[in-house]
């Protein structure tokens, strides 16, 4: 499993239930509900992605997440995961709202922008960044909101957003001490878990 | 003589099954004896647990696969799904698909005769509802040793009786398959049907319904509900990518035809008028317009759905305008909200509500993805 999810899987309650925004070929689930008794959703819009969950027999329901959770009600679930996908949203202040709507607890993963190799790339080549975590050039790249991890944080903050854990995770799958002491610079991909004010 | 296909589940046989234990019906009347004809293809294992049901749509019959003579011009109706290695793979699923009560391709329906009267049903062969369907469909699994199915699927009206199985026999049926469907008509849908009925109630020839004792058909009006009805099943886009405003020949100034599409629509108007039956039509249409699992519940989808146990499988197509995707949707999100398993794909298909008929790669492969999740969870041989 991806190193992200190989760290959410462990933050997940057993039993709980969960929505999976952007669930890909449904990995994450399907090991869920196996080690965990999870039940839920995914939502996916990648064919590819789609017909792997169908045949693995994880739920999952083509959905366009700019579109908003709207088919969800409020507190319908324990935990919203939301993984490499922020970064791809129209208005991912909105969706991160909506997220905090239908349960009260969300766990997001997304690039962190500031990684010192992004920063080495723009600042000494002078070009968009392209990377084992930004594989796109700037043209055909999904990604219109990339973010720091200090970025996160302070969308959280202003939201009033309590983040009851935070972590990194490295595409060498490994937590140097300085991604602990230096998130911002050292870490790759930006994992976040984040409550309404006043859940936490 | 051509080779069928590999394939093709290949010459196939109609059978018949005769009940004579009466049914009642949702409008109140009972079917004292009644004859189901369907066909088979695959094996029933000794466990019991492979067997799929098919539900068919508003004209269709128990001929989904196969061909009955080995140079038959066309196969069954859903040939393109059914089949060893196809979607519905016949190497591992044992597959009952039967003509419904009301129909007229052999199974009890208004060309029957009422043992009341020694003549045939005609319009008063009783109304049909999905549910009655259902409850004919279970008898017959009993009949076949089928005590559950590993998965009842259907596309169009045979998409509600899928749900209706859902609701009604949910120990016996483990996974459902809606494709091309909607939980109830809309004032549109209704609106169609009941233009495609007074065509045919308003034709001269059908003196309310006893066309069969004057010897004669409502052709016309059959025709015209056949052209209107088909106009609904293919999209815009369809239409206009096989016809456009190609001519048959010269502009006449006329009224005969002159542009393909109308042509087309007059063939296919005149082969249905010869070979259905206006009453079967009627009472099709309907049943159709009559399902509303939800009205019971006040509307309230999610509550009627309670309950379901079976995964679901539902399925869209992107042009669809008889039964657009938000049709299916609103099945999806009522699942999803009685917290009922769904798995939900929108197919990008320019061919409309026929779409659910054809092959289609994405719509295979979700479709084939979750007949092996059944075959798996059904713990067939080879899954």
């Amino acid at each position: 499993m991806r190193a992200d999810l190989e760290l959410i899987h462990g933050w997940v309650p057993e039993g709980a239930r969960v929505l999976d925004l952007g669930c890909g070929d449904g990995t994450l689930l399907d090991a869920l509900a196996r080690d965990k008794q999870v039940t839920g959703y995914g939502l996916e819009i990648d064919p590819d992605g789609l017909t792997a969950c169908v045949a693995r027999g994880v739920n999952v329901i083509e959905q366009n997440l700019d579109e908003g959770l709207a088919n969800f009600d409020d507190n319908a679930y324990d935990l919203v995961i939301m993984t490499q996908a922020l970064q791809a949203l129209r208005r991912p202040d909105l969706m991160l709202d909506e997220m905090l709507r239908v349960a009260g607890e969300c766990i997001i993963t997304f690039p962190n922008f500031a990684y010192w190799r992004h920063r080495l790339y723009l600042g000494f080549k002078g070009y968009m960044p392209v990377s084992k975590s930004l594989p796109h050039a700037w043209y055909d790249t999904p990604n219109i909101h990339l973010s720091t991890f200090n970025d996160f944080e302070r969308l959280c903050r202003d939201k009033g957003l309590t983040i009851t854990d935070q972590a990194v995770g490295n595409g060498e799958h490994e937590a140097h001490w300085s991604s602990r002491l230096w998130p911002n610079l050292f870490g790759e991909t930006a994992i976040f878990r984040v409550s309404r004010a006043g859940d936490a | 003589m051509p080779e069928l296909a590999s394939d093709s589940v290949g010459v196939v046989t109609p059978q018949t099954a005769h009940f004579d234990d009466p049914l009642a019906l949702a409008c109140g009347k009972t079917l004292p004896s009644y004859t189901l004809v369907y066909e088979t293809y695959g094996t029933l294992n000794a466990e019991g647990t492979n067997a799929v049901l098919i539900c068919h749509a508003l004209s269709g019959h128990h001929h989904a696969a196969g061909r009955h003579h080995e140079d038959d011009r066309k196969p069954g109706w859903w040939d393109a799904h059914i089949g060893p290695g196809k979607s519905i793979d016949t190497n591992r699923f044992f597959v009952v698909s039967l003509n419904n009560l009301g129909g007229c391709h052999g199974s009890t329906g208004p060309l029957s005769i009422n043992p009341e009267t020694g003549r045939p049903w005609g319009p008063d062969f009783p109304m049909m509802t999905v549910s009655d369907w259902v409850h004919s469909q279970a008898r017959l699994a009993d009949r076949l040793g089928i005590e559950r199915f590993a998965a009842v699927v259907g596309g169009s009206l045979g998409g509600m009786q899928v749900m209706q199985w859902a609701l009604d026999y949910p120990e016996r049926i483990a996974h459902a398959a809606v494709i091309a469907a909607t939980p109830r008509l809309s004032a549109q849908n209704i609106a169609f049907n009941e233009v495609a009925r007074q065509a045919i109630r308003s034709d001269p020839d059908f003196h309310d319904g006893w066309y069969g004792e004057h010897d004669t058909l409502p052709r016309r009006g059959l025709k015209l509900a056949r052209m209107v009805g088909h106009i609904t099943y293919l999209s815009e886009t369809a239409m206009g990518s096989k016809f456009g405003r190609d001519l048959r020949h010269d502009l006449g100034y006329g009224y005969e035809v002159e542009f393909q599409v109308e042509s087309y629509l007059r063939h296919q108007g005149d082969t249905f008028s010869e070979s259905f039956d206006a009453n079967t039509y009627l009472l099709m249409t309907k049943a159709l317009d009559y399902f509303d699992p939800a009205a019971p519940h006040g509307g309230d989808l999610a509550a009627a759905l309670a309950p379901a146990q079976c995964p679901f499988l539902v399925v869209s197509f992107s042009t669809d305008w008889r039964f657009p995707p938000w049709r299916s949707r609103e099945l999806v999100d009522a699942l999803v909200r009685a917290d009922k398993p769904v798995s939900y794909a929108n197919i990008d298909s320019p061919h409309g509500h026929d779409a659910f008929l054809l092959p289609e790669p994405r719509y295979q492969a979700v479709f084939a993805g979750f007949m092996a999740r059944v075959a798996r969870d059904q713990q067939l041989e080879g899954s």
